[in-house]
């Protein structure tokens, strides 16, 4: 399993920016494998599951979070422990996965993926016939 | 980093924080999600005519676990995050959240009325409604003529 956006440890902002005027964080996550499939859990707190994409192409699962920044009417920010932004990050994928088959969860900002792992080709035995 | 420690420094004005986080971004640490603390839950706290609101990022815990007491003017929020299901060490490829209880309180600039304080968590984000009661209002003092 390999981290594509390597170096840069989660929760960290890249520099890479889009057009939009917030900065991208690369969320926190967790993968493990059971028997039949990945499980990848993404922390992306603040983001609703309208805000989410994920991609996989070859082996390459990617994961995006928009964020709709909170603007409450009337009040202040006066004190900032957490920045909102939007989250972003990319892994290479070590066993074939069956992507018709990814299922994707959004609860308590946690975005929870199952990639069942693809089934391996039956073997196929060749017959060497005499010349 | 700055370890900022909550109590009566949270209601410095207002300008002193903004003109700490852009410090903060100004000196490159402002890559981090997380300014100042790294208690969990990192909070923010917004300040309005009617009261205060508090805002905390709790990804992946249920609003079952969370409690909260409000005394006088302090505000605790305790709960613990879990882990779905019990997945065995070895069969993880990447770990990087983390789980437990956790516990925060914080000072609040006036005393609130705990009935009308209201909880509500969206997406991984607790929002506490904190109304000012009408006794902690300002109130006008007419001054007359001697």
């Amino acid at each position: 399993m390999t981290d594509n956006t390597s170096g840069v440890s989660a929760g960290t902002e890249r520099t890479a920016q889009g057009t939009r005027d917030v900065p991208v964080f690369s969320p926190t996550t967790d993968i493990h494998e059971t028997a039949d499939a990945l499980i990848v859990t993404v922390e992306m707190p603040g983001i609703d599951k309208d805000g989410v994409n994920v991609a996989l192409e070859q082996r390459e699962l990617t994961i995006a979070g928009h964020c709709r920044p909170f603007v409450p009417d009337g009040f202040a920010l006066t004190h900032a422990e957490y920045r909102e932004g939007d989250f972003e990050r990319s892994f290479t994928l070590s066993d074939a996965i069956d992507g018709s088959a990814i299922q994707a969860s959004m609860k308590d900002g946690i975005l929870t993926l199952t990639l069942p792992k693809a089934k391996p080709e039956p073997s196929k035995t060749i017959n060497v016939t005499a010349g | 980093m700055v370890r900022y420690s909550p109590g009566t420094a949270l209601w410095s004005d207002p300008l002193s924080t903004l003109r700490r986080i852009q410090e903060e971004m100004n000196r490159g640490v402002g890559g981090s999600r997380w300014h100042a603390t790294t208690e969990f839950p990192p909070l923010n706290v917004w300040r309005g005519e009617g009261g205060v609101l508090v805002t905390a990022e709790v990804p992946g815990v249920s609003i079952d676990d969370i409690e909260l007491t409000v005394h006088q003017n302090t505000l605790t929020i305790k709960g613990k995050s879990v882990p779905d299901g019990n997945v065995p060490e070895e069969s993880f490829h990447r770990r990087e959240r983390h789980y437990g209880p956790f516990g925060r309180t914080i000072a609040l600039p006036y005393g609130v009325d705990s009935d009308g304080v209201k909880a509500t968590t969206n997406n991984g984000i607790l929002t506490i409604e904190l109304p000012r009661p009408e006794t902690e209002k300002p109130k006008r003092i007419e001054i007359t003529q001697g």
